[in-house]
Parts: C-alpha cells; structure tokens; sequence
C-alpha cells in the first residue's frame, strides 16, 4: 500500500452505518443483518437434523455384516462427499426440478421458499456424508467384542445397534461431530449462491447498498464467531454430561 | 456547482504542478509511473472481456481518455496502464486501499454511495425494467401480480420492485439472485417469471441469449433513469477535476457520440451482437450537460 494512500484517505469508516434506515424501508442495517442470522441459523438447524437423521442410517448401513448395504451407503457418501457444495445446490436448483415430470417440475419451481427448502435439503445431505463416515468410524472403533458380546445375549442386529454400539459409537466421535456441526453453520453461507437471504447474503446486500463494505462484513465475522463458539461450548457441555466414568479417557 | 471542477482543472493546467506539488491519485501515478483501472468481467456493453481475455467496453474507452488527459498533465507519455478485474463486493476494498485507481464499468451514482467514494460525470442512464419470456404475455408492472420476479440481491432495482410490489399490492413472490446471470437463468429455466434489472443490462442479457427471440423487456418502467459513473476515490480533488474534464471534453465532443455509437449501435465483440440502443432524451442531455449528479430527476428536462 502506498504512503501517501492512507487509511483515513482512502476509506471512510462509519460504524453507525448499522443504526441507519437502510433503502429497503423495513428498518436499519442492522435488522438486515438480524433477519439474515436468523436465517442462517433456522438453514443450520434443519439440515443438521437431515445431516445427524441420513447420516447415522447410512453409517450404520456401512457396518451392517453382508455386501449389498454397505455398498449402498459407500455410494451415498462418494456421490455426496466428491463433489463440491456449490455444484450440488446449483444441480438441485437449477437442473433436478427439469429431470421430473412437467407438472411435478412447475409445482417444485414455484415453491414461495424454493431456495430455503433447496439450502435445506442440499447441505443436510453433503453434511449426511461426512456424518456417516464418522458414525462408521465410531462403530468400528470399538472392540469387536462388543458386538460379539450383543449377540451371545441373544439381542437382534437392531438391539445391538440401539443398545450398545451407538451409544457408545456417539459418544467417541462427539469431538469431530462437533466440528461437522460448525461446518454446517459456515456452509449455509454457500446457499447465497441460490439466493438465500443468510448472513453472508445480507452482508453484501449492506455492503452494495451502503458501500460500508468493512463494516458490512466485521459484523458478519463477528456474528459466525459468536455462533460457532456457542456451539463449541454447548458441545462441550454435552460431551461432559454424557461421558461414561472410566471409558475413553485412557 | 459544475463549473467548480472545470476552473480547477483549468487552474491546474495552466500551472503545471511539480511532482511534489502533487497530493493524492496523481502523485501515486507519478511515483510508480502506473495507473490502474479496475475492470468488469461482463458488465457488457460497459466492461467486460472479449475473446482475447482482454477488457473492452464503453466504460473502458472512456477511462482510456482519462489515461491520456493523466498523461498530458503529469508528462508521462510513457505512463503504464494496468487492469484489475473487480466484482461488486471487493471494489471498494481496492480502491480505498490503493489497488486501482478508476472503477470503469456500471456502477449507480447515488447519495449513499458518495460518502464512501466519488463518480466522475455520468456516463450512462439506465431505468429499472424487467424481461420475460414472451409466451407468457407479460407487459406491464400490474400484469407480474401474483407471480414470483427475481432480481439481484442488493442492487436498487430489488429495492424498487419491492416498493411497487408493497405500494400496488401486487403480491409477488420476491426472488434475490446472486448475481444478474443467475437471476436471468431463473427466467430461463422457469424459476422466476420476470427479472427486475436495468434496462441496458436486461438487453444485452436477451442479445446473448440462446434465443433472443423468446424473450422481451416490459413496456414499463420501475424508475427514473438512474445514473452511471465511473468511480474513483472521495475527497481527491485534483485527480477528480482531471476526469471530470477530460470526460466532459469527451461527452461534449464529436468523439463521445462515435464512442457510444460504437458500443450501443454497432456489432460488438466478441459475438458481434448488436443492442440497437440509440441515445435516449436523458442520455442526449447528460452529454449535453456533463455532470456528476447522483439525483435522477436532474436528468430529466
């Protein structure tokens, strides 16, 4: 940067820019931002239902004994895992309303929240692959005694998985779930491309409309912080309450 | 008001000032021998690149003339140009920090923007429209009732077609694109039934379209014709007086009208499309008038 362009020249900070009416005539710039936090949150939320819900059946499926199921889920997870978020939103979008029939097509495009339900859905189930990957892992880690165990007590494949390898398969991969849900958070920030209204969204629209482009997103940066570290600590939380006495931390 | 910056720029040439005279814009040019103007990707017919990845544009002629008026007042017959290319949401970054020195493409003068940064005199009026596809008969702003319209997120467009949707109850179903190419494939694929954007941009999106036949502007406008500038940094007074003279020298000259003629009424690379937009009122006046106004009624006789 030159000498002689110094911050003061070149930029004009303004931080009460928040408290202004913005040109959209339903409050400031600050409720931009707001509406656009709330959407990213409610995004984060739902998808991470679809993400931990798809997720842990596909990784159990990866596990169970025989051929056909954990070949059904490896394919789930390469087909979502491979490609970039950006390129599944914009192929469910934009190309997979057109591979149904015409009136099923008409009816999807013309959905008042096309875009939320497309944010939705699309990041729930990119998410649902790494997810089940790390359930698989958790499955696997533990000793193949257990399992053993399960089925000299005379349980059924259901009752093994529900009684005693989820629990305890949760509970290892607490830590890196925790870092699936953060990603999720900070993926819902992609969905901008197809016109969700998220924080990302918002930041820009502040910035366009403004020219405040520091500020705009400072506050985004901030607001991602805020969130993600909530999170951490409500995982922590959870990872505490939940720990069994004497396992695990070897 | 106008004539402000004209006696500057008059004042400075007929005193050349030493290059230690020189504050702001102009003494960085002289230090590194380089301006650089930031450039658009496909802000067609303003600025984009043609086949050669090489920026073109009305815009970008029109900063060329700024170049040479920087040349002549600096002595730098050999002064380099660099180009940058920029998108909305990093241009003001680039320019506050020093990166380019002249914002050629179409970005909307308005008040809010001045306190952040300054426009040299208009170079372009555009009103807010909107396309569709012609089978679906749309002409007027009453006839979008209860459809769903896209527009880009951000722009003033979105913000007017939010107002007349709430002033007019016409309950339509606001889209937010990314960008303008994604809002018009919403067109395209059937997402959206019309899209809300400048009318010039709206053309050069129907010319380049797989059939420009199928698609046509409404016959209805959202707003006065809002103005175009070519930005540069605020609060620089002396480099601003320079482009604001060499444009209106441009505008105010045969060459201007040839320079839009080029752009707006000819064959243009790379496709050769054409958008047959001859000069409308507002723009006869704005050459007529040079002027950096961001209000649009000034544009108006």
């Amino acid at each position: 940067m030159h000498r002689h362009q110094g911050r003061a020249v070149g930029y004009n900070w303004n931080w009460g820019i928040f408290w202004e009416q913005s040109p959209e005539g339903n409050g400031t710039y600050l409720d931009m931002l707001v509406q656009g936090l709330g959407t990213t949150l409610l995004t984060a939320a739902l998808a991470w239902i679809i993400a931990l819900v798809v997720g842990s059946a596909v990784g159990v499926l990866r596990t169970l004994p025989g051929r056909t199921a954990p070949l059904l889920a490896s394919a789930w997870i390469e087909l979502f895992r491979n490609m970039p978020l950006l390129v599944q939103l914009f192929l469910w979008y934009f190309v997979f309303p057109d591979l149904l029939p015409t009136p099923w097509a008409i009816w999807l495009k013309q959905l008042p929240n096309a875009s939320f339900v497309t944010a939705v859905i699309g990041i729930g189930f990119f998410m649902s692959a790494r997810v089940a990957v790390q359930i698989s892992s958790g499955i696997e880690a533990l000793p193949l005694g257990q399992r053993a165990a399960a089925t000299a007590l005379g349980l059924t494949s259901a009752q093994t998985y529900r009684y005693v390898l989820l629990p305890m398969a949760f509970r290892i991969i607490l830590p890196p779930l925790t870092s699936e849900l953060l990603n999720t958070i900070k993926n819902t920030s992609v969905a901008l491309t197809i016109g969700l209204a998220e924080l990302t969204a918002r930041a820009r629209a502040v910035q366009e409309f403004s020219f405040q482009v520091f500020e705009a997103f400072t506050a985004a940066t901030l607001a991602y912080l805020a969130i993600n570290l909530i999170a951490t600590l409500a995982a922590r939380w959870l990872e505490s309450r939940v720990r069994v006495p004497g396992y695990g931390k070897a | 008001m106008r004539l402000m910056p004209l006696m500057l720029a008059a004042t400075m040439l007929a005193a050349p000032a030493m290059a230690a005279d020189l504050t702001g814009t102009l003494q960085k040019i002289k230090e590194t021998g380089t301006i650089t103007l930031g450039v658009r990707d496909s802000s067609i017919p303003f600025s984009y690149l043609d086949d050669q990845q090489k920026p073109v544009g009305y815009a970008i002629d029109i900063c060329y003339k700024i170049v040479d008026a920087v040349k002549q007042e600096l002595k730098l017959p050999d002064l380099k140009v660099q180009t940058v290319s920029v998108l909305s949401s990093n241009r003001i970054p680039l320019m506050a920090n020093g990166t380019i020195d002249l914002e050629c493409g179409s970005t909307t003068n308005n008040v809010d923007r001045q306190k952040q940064v300054a426009f040299t005199n208009t170079h372009y009026l555009t009103a807010s429209m909107f396309v569709a596809k012609k089978a679906s008969h749309l002409t007027t702003i009453e006839s979008l009732a209860g459809k769903t319209v896209v527009s880009t997120a951000g722009s003033t467009n979105i913000v007017q077609l939010n107002q007349a949707n709430a002033t007019r109850k016409l309950g339509i179903t606001v889209l937010a694109a990314k960008d303008h190419a994604e809002a018009f494939l919403m067109v395209e694929t059937d997402r959206a039934a019309a899209f809300v954007m400048d009318d010039i941009i709206l053309a050069s999106f129907i010319a380049s379209a797989k059939d420009p036949s199928a698609y046509a502007l409404g016959d209805e406008a959202f707003s006065l014709a809002e103005p175009y500038g070519i930005m540069l940094r605020k609060d620089d007074v002396p480099f601003k007086a320079l482009a604001d003279k060499a444009t209106s020298d441009l505008y105010l000259s045969p060459e201007g009208k040839a320079i839009y003629a080029k752009w707006f009424q000819a064959p243009i690379p790379p496709k050769g499309l054409n958008l047959n937009t001859p000069m409308s009122k507002g723009m006869v006046h704005a050459y007529a008038h040079p002027s950096d106004n961001p209000d649009p009624e000034s544009y108006v006789e």
